[in-house]
């Protein structure tokens, strides 16, 4: 009989403070890196928009999972911190003429800020008086984006320049192609950083204040101060998905930044996982798909079954909350969890633990 | 002056509907500690349901209302059976997302039945003009508004005060542990408390839908049972009347006379401003956990 892992024995310190620990890790890292670099080959121009737009979500969801999964905050002010991104740095882009590196990078300070600012009531509040009062933001950012006419060019929304970089052009006929390695990179970053956040004391810090505020202040954390960091880098990932989104589409309009913005992102957080990067992925990828895959389900059938296609907006809503709904009450640790279990159930075959 | 006096009578019915649709809110958070991201949705199911029972079915109007309230009850029950019962004792964060999705699907059971256009309705209650100050004239179905929502709201109170159940309802959200040593079933009272704010929910986007329109907009005007419910009091049912109104008021004047889009977040300035200064509210108990 084969032998069966007992667990994972570390024999230096080294080895411990590595992101990956067993050749199996390691394979399916590989395996990971394969699809990553073969997927813009293998797809067409359609598919290759959607993985595009998976990869902006995956950031926003890795920034939301910072603030909402790892420090127990609960924001439904996502959309808003989008818009604030993707108009900052829209701006600077088009009006002020800054390169495209540096304009996102201003995006994300910027909406850093204002993360901090509106974190700020969460100094005092908790829990569901937290979630009110992120609402109340959200709906007050979005009032000021339609607004302010500042932010469009003219009566039409504003409009983005095709991204250069330097020398660097994105074409017209290679335009997902171009932009998959762009956000490929970006994405990449973001989650790489949010993994090594946690493994800081800072991202631990965070983790602390979650599971019980008071213990944390007795160990020398900084409540105020994690909390308020926490908004800020959280909100930083968001504004980086906000500006990627901005250049990706070419316009910015507040309708792309309403409330069920930040509901779409909760919830792809509660479907992958709170509090896990890799679920935080799992549930952009869920959720960007799902809409997705309906539509194409539908419409395989759609000729025989006109009753289905005429209704295939209500559908989707439909099956997203019965997703949230479904997910909550029958694993609330999300798809991450899913993963862990049915890594488990192979390791330990044929015994059940 | 007829603006004053219009834009008061608008400001008060619309007030009066939101302290019906709060009220369900401040049951469901009283009792149960949720917070019900759904009560929009269970305003414009109420609308739905009567126009459907009373229109689509042909019944009378007074049978339509009960069917209506027929299947509040049963909703609420079965939503808090299959959803939020699971869910006791999980983390906000989850509670909060379960009724948000809930709302979701509850809109997109709506939509796929009835599509997004305003179906039509034929007035349940007169529309005509009167002439409430000399020069004066608003239409009577916004003042019978304010008197249906009063008279539900009385006895609403009455019910809560005086009868068997509802002193067990205030018993169970002052103190759960205590209410099931006297002998109270907690689990009849949250059923019950869900099935009561799909009641007042009911009447609410009733009286909405005859004044404005039945369409899926009713949903989005449940949002302002939030400014309404943290400027009277999480947990306070008097806090909601005088929540409705002072939001329902806000939000006409400020229309009236100002921005009529200001005045769709005039209440979330209000909110924030509360929220900083008087967390619990006019009416709440300041029991509000800071940090």
């Amino acid at each position: 009989m084969a032998a069966t892992a007992t667990g994972i024995y570390h024999r230096s310190y080294q080895r411990e403070m590595a992101l990956r620990h067993t050749r199996a890790e390691y394979l399916r890292l590989a395996l990971l890196v394969t699809a990553l670099l073969a997927t813009p080959y293998v797809l067409d121009r359609y598919w290759l928009s959607i993985v595009n737009t998976i990869l902006i979500a995956v950031i926003g969801a890795v920034g939301l999972n910072i603030l909402v999964g790892f420090t127990g905050q609960i924001s439904l002010g996502q959309g808003g911190f989008l818009a604030v991104g993707a108009f900052t740095s829209a701006l600077l882009y088009e009006r002020a003429a800054l390169p495209m590196p540096v304009s996102v990078l201003c995006a994300v300070l910027l909406t850093a800020g204002a993360g901090a600012l509106f974190g700020l009531p969460a100094l005092r509040l908790k829990g569901l008086y937290l979630a009110i009062a992120t609402l109340a933001s959200q709906e007050i950012i979005v009032f000021i984006a339609r607004r302010w006419t500042f932010l469009r060019d003219g009566s039409a929304p504003l409009s983005v320049e095709r991204l250069h970089i330097g020398g660097y052009q994105i074409t017209r006929e290679y335009f997902e192609f171009q932009w998959y390695w762009v956000l490929l990179g970006c994405a990449v970053l973001a989650v790489l950083g949010a993994r090594n956040l946690f493994r800081s004391g800072l991202g631990r810090a965070f983790m602390a204040v979650r599971d019980q505020d008071i213990a944390a202040s007795a160990i020398g954390v900084n409540v105020t101060r994690a909390k308020v960091t926490a908004f800020a880098v959280s909100s930083g990932f968001v504004g980086l998905a906000g500006a990627l989104s901005a250049h990706y589409t070419e316009t910015v309009t507040w309708e792309s930044f309403t409330l069920e913005v930040s509901i779409l992102y909760l919830a792809m957080i509660i479907v992958g996982g709170l509090g896990s990067i890799a679920g935080a992925c799992y549930g952009a990828v869920f959720m960007m798909l799902v809409p997705v895959l309906l539509n194409e389900s539908i419409g395989a059938v759609g000729d025989s079954l006109p009753f289905l296609s005429g209704r295939l907006p209500a559908i989707e809503n439909a099956v997203f909350g019965l997703v949230i709904i479904l997910f909550l009450l029958l694993e609330p640790r999300g798809l991450d969890r899913i993963w862990q279990r049915m890594k488990d159930y192979l390791r330990f075959w044929p015994f059940r633990y | 002056m007829n603006t004053f006096v219009n834009l008061t009578v608008y400001g008060l019915s619309d007030g009066a509907i939101l302290a019906l649709a709060a009220l369900g809110f401040v049951l469901i958070y009283k009792a149960t500690g949720v917070i019900n991201f759904a009560q929009g949705e269970f305003l414009m199911i109420g609308a739905y349901v009567v126009y459907s029972s009373f229109v689509v079915f042909g019944l009378p109007l007074t049978v339509a209302v009960v069917v209506g309230v027929l299947f509040a009850i049963v909703l609420g029950v079965l939503i808090e059976r299959l959803v939020l019962r699971p869910l006791v004792g999980e983390n906000a964060i989850s509670v909060i997302m379960v009724t948000i999705g809930l709302a979701a699907l509850l809109r997109a059971v709506v939509q796929m039945i009835f599509g997004t256009k305003a179906v039509s309705q034929p007035p349940l209650l007169p529309r005509n003009a009167i002439q409430l100050l000399p020069g004066t004239s608003v239409p009577i179905s916004r003042l019978l508004v304010i008197v249906i929502a009063a008279v539900v709201l009385t006895a609403f109170t009455v019910f809560f005060r005086r009868s068997r159940h509802g002193i067990a309802m205030r018993a169970v959200a002052d103190d759960q542990q205590a209410a099931l040593t006297m002998g109270i079933s907690v689990r009849r009272i949250f059923a019950m408390s869900w099935a009561l704010a799909a009641v007042s929910a009911l009447v609410g986007g009733l009286l909405l839908g005859d004044v404005s329109e039945v369409s899926q907009r009713l949903a989005t005007f449940g949002l302002y049972v939030f400014p309404v419910v943290i400027l009277g009091g999480l947990d306070s049912v008097p806090g909601t009347i005088v929540g409705g109104l002072v939001i329902g008021l806000l939000t006409q004047y400020v229309s009236g006379y100002y921005d009529a889009g200001l005045a769709t977040i005039v209440p979330y300035l209000l909110l924030i401003a509360i929220l900083m200064v008087r967390p619990y509210g006019l009416f709440g108990e300041t029991r509000i956990e800071r940090v």
